[in-house]
């Protein structure tokens, strides 16, 4: 049971201790404090452009493009079903490398900007190679 | 309780130091291996696993000094054991530490390992023995710490921990069946393809495990105030022997039935081992020596003068460690992988960082031992004194 | 996670369209393979999107076979070896397999990958191997690879289900899964799998651009071509075998495979083991 007149030990010691805590735990907040970097511009290829519309619409894309890819990496591999028919009625081959890198094969433009700009790293082009058009 | 480890002599903080070096070096070794890939071990296609399983199956052999002590205590009212329980639960605890990173340096996306539960397949071996593993982790670290945070205090363990010295008795016996089972449910590698491998596991297990609990009850005599006693130890002795005569007992029938059935899938693989096949024979004097050091301390365990002594009594433990190492830690492992199943030979030897990265894990296994140790015998120092 | 997601996607698809009433839920269902014309991706060149008479104006998105897949509940092999007079009759199988799927060359013969390969009688069939045999078959290279095996143990002792049977018999890698305790290499009687102890990048002579490599850490092996058969294709060894090879149902008796071992005598690859291999060989 906690003692109401209890005296608090060390209370320099404590007190110190609790701001250098909060100063480090804070840290990187205020050290980035108005040095915040502008939203990136992507950069659509001419082949994107033309196509007009993506598998789904734009702001889904942006929004979820990732859990998308996650959803069909796994149904490629696991229910060998490699088709994705979209509220469009329009069907696509579930493919990173040929069929979202053909039109968007400017992966440093398109994809590498975003995700440098929120810090992520996903290592699909550990595997599945970069702009099939490149090549050949 | 900490605060006991952490307080010692200069020669405590040296011991400290040197293994904080030895997993410093594994450490940065196994950065080069996360980075480079398991390319820098010796393993290859055919063989592989190789000295990090081996260290893993050898390591679930020594956790079982827990057991050991542990059931004639709680079970059969067996007093003196009172005195080193502690010690044999706390000995578990840094092997099963060591086996489960045994298995981390061993995998190749060792990022990925949560997918085990992320994906529970009960149908894998490997699954039930991260189960079996980690429970007796778990259990040790929980009656230990409570068993000795109330010795220190003078009462009575709570209640709660009753139960789980119970069931810890058959989770020993579990960790050793489940291990074994990795390897004696595969229907190409005829040299684990045997219903007596956890019977020997198990067996092994309790040569090893309490030959080092006599080694650490001796050395705690020596540089402690605390003397694990010699009524403790002598019972242990008994232990070993009958368990090391079993040990070499189960593999004399292994030899019995793959030789005179003549079965070339099972027969190969010994005959690799001890006698070379087709013209290799890397282990050959290895495994040897290992059944030179097993048949060695039954000769001295049986001697009942010979037992008696400490000192040749601990001759005769260092044999059956080093005996019991060489024969899961070097050639049971390997040695069911060559030849490989397409009849062809592909020789097995860890390399350089390997070894590294090998001593980096006994050395974390030997700090936590060192400090649960401390922990430990400051308690019973002060209780005895 | 991948799973879950999955799921988490036919269950909003199924709750929005129950949402509309019951028929529009048939519909999802019932809109057939027909329904949606879809130009499959099959062999070179871009994917094709083609947009289609819409029965449906606005459908929820979901997933389907292509029309062209060639699908099986078990996909099998029969290698006539009969037919094999050389080396030269192995090699563009092994060549057309290796390099459709970028498997690398590595350098030290201890970390060498491979999904298909050359050897021996006495490797391929341990336990059947004689002291004096037919001397055409003694040195013969018999073709060896994964034998997708009814009953894989492989598969049972995978821990996180990277590898398994696929619906139409496949014994499938899922490489983003695995996480590397080749257990399943130690399970294999067949030696069928390989291991990516390095990254295996530098070691692909010519990039598929098409089809993925895979990173250091994950075990590989042959897929009988799964991308191939999903547009309609044989798998690549078989196009390339000559006619050494035969491919197909093994479960449907007027299959091109069942046919053939129904008139020959075929073994297969440690069958006393109980894998029960899908390869089987004509000596």
């Amino acid at each position: 049971m906690p003692n109401k007149g209890q005296k608090l030990y060390d209370k320099d010691k404590v007190i110190a201790g609790l701001v250098i805590f909060v100063i480090l735990a804070t840290f990187p907040f205020w050290f980035n404090l108005g040095k915040a970097a502008s939203a990136p511009e992507l950069e659509l290829t001419e082949k994107a452009k033309a196509a007009e519309k993506c598998v789904r619409d734009t702001q889904y894309m942006r929004d979820e493009h990732m859990q998308l890819l996650d959803e069909w990496r796994d149904t490629v591999v696991r229910d060998a079903k490699r088709i994705y028919v979209n509220e469009r009625n329009v069907g696509y081959d579930m493919s990173l490398s040929n069929t979202c890198l053909d039109c968007h094969s400017n992966k440093a433009e398109f994809c590498d900007r975003c995700h440098d700009y929120t810090s992520v790293n996903p290592y699909c082009w550990d595997c599945h190679i970069d702009n099939p058009k490149e090549a050949k | 309780m900490l605060e006991l480890a952490i307080k010692g002599s200069k020669k405590y903080y040296g011991w400290l130091a040197v293994v904080l070096g030895v997993i410093g070096a594994g450490f940065v070794t196994y950065l080069w291996q996360y980075f480079a890939g398991l390319g820098i071990t010796g393993l290859s296609r055919d063989v592989s696993w190789g000295f990090y399983i081996a260290q893993l199956t050898f390591l679930v052999g020594v956790a079982a000094a827990a057991v050991m002590v542990v059931l004639p205590y709680y079970l059969h009212d067996y007093k003196a054991f009172g005195r080193i329980t502690i010690l044999a639960e706390f000995l578990a605890i840094p092997s099963v530490l060591m086996c489960l990173l045994f298995v981390l340096v061993d995998l190749g996306q060792p990022m990925r390992m949560l997918n085990v539960i992320f994906y529970p397949s009960p149908n894998s071996v490997l699954f039930w023995d991260m189960i079996v593993l980690n429970g007796y982790l778990l259990l040790n670290l929980l009656i230990g710490w409570n068993v000795l945070e109330a010795e220190r205090q003078g009462i009575h363990y709570p209640n709660w921990v009753k139960p789980l010295i119970y069931i810890s008795i058959p989770w020993a016996v579990s960790i050793h069946t489940v291990t074994a089972f990795l390897y004696a449910g595969l229907p190409g590698r005829g040299f684990w393809l045997t219903a007596i491998m956890a019977p020997r596991f198990l067996s092994s297990a309790f040569a090893a495990g309490p030959s080092l609990l006599i080694l650490l009850c001796l050395l705690i005599r020596r540089i402690s105030n605390f003397d694990p006693g010699r009524e403790q130890i002598q019972s242990l002795a008994k232990i070993v022997t009958y368990a090391i005569i079993l040990n070499v007992f189960f593999f004399l029938c292994e030899v019995f039935t793959v030789f005179y059935s003549q079965i070339p899938e099972h027969m190969d693989h010994f005959k690799y081992l001890f006698v070379g096949f087709n013209g290799h024979g890397a282990l050959i004097p290895w495994m040897w020596t290992a059944m030179g050091l097993m048949l060695f301390a039954i000769l001295m365990l049986v001697i009942p003068s010979v037992r008696r002594n400490e000192a040749t009594l601990a001759i005769a433990c260092i044999a059956i460690f080093i005996g019991t190492w060489i024969d899961k830690g070097l050639g049971l492992i390997s040695a069911g992988f060559i030849p490989n199943p397409l009849h062809e030979v592909t020789e097995y030897i860890p390399t350089v960082p390997e070894i590294i990265i090998t001593l980096g894990v006994y050395g974390i296994g030997a700090l936590v031992l060192t400090l649960l140790y401390k922990m430990a015998i400051s308690i019973k120092e002060d209780a005895s004194a | 996670m991948m799973e879950k997601s999955r799921r988490r996607f036919l269950k909003i698809a199924g709750i929005s369209a129950l949402g509309l009433g019951a028929k529009p839920v048939l519909d999802v269902f019932a809109s057939s393979e027909e329904d949606v014309v879809v130009e499959a991706p099959v062999q070179e060149g871009a994917p094709h999107v083609t947009e289609t008479e819409a029965h449906h104006a606005a459908t929820e998105p979901r997933i389907m076979r292509s029309p062209n897949a060639k699908v099986a509940p078990q996909w099998a092999m029969v290698i006539d070896t009969r037919k094999i007079q050389s080396h030269s009759d192995v090699e563009p199988m092994i060549e057309a397999c290796h390099k459709i799927h970028n498997v690398p060359h590595m350098p030290d013969k201890k970390h060498e990958i491979k999904w298909i390969w050359e050897t021996e009688f006495k490797h391929a069939f341990p336990n059947l191997a004689s002291e004096y045999m037919a001397k055409r078959v003694e040195h013969l290279g018999l073709p060896v690879l994964c034998n997708h095996c009814e009953n894989p143990p492989c598969v049972r002792v995978c821990p996180t289900k990277a590898t398994f049977k696929n619906s139409q018999g496949i014994v499938m890698m899922d490489y983003h899964r695995c996480i590397g305790c080749r257990f399943c290499m130690a399970a294999c009687p067949y030696g069928a799998r390989s291991f990516n102890f390095f990254d295996p990048k530098p070691h692909i002579e010519e990039e598929n651009k098409k089809f993925p490599t895979r990173m250091r850490g994950v075990v590989e092996k042959c897929n009988f071509c799964a991308e191939r058969l999903a547009v309609g294709q044989k798998p690549a060894c078989v196009e390339a075998s000559n006619g050494i090879m035969a491919f197909g149902n093994l479960h449907d008796p007027n299959s091109e495979v069942r046919e053939i071992i129904h008139s020959n005598y075929t073994i297969r690859r440690k069958q006393n083991l109980g894998t029960r291999p899908a390869v089987y060989y004509i000596i």
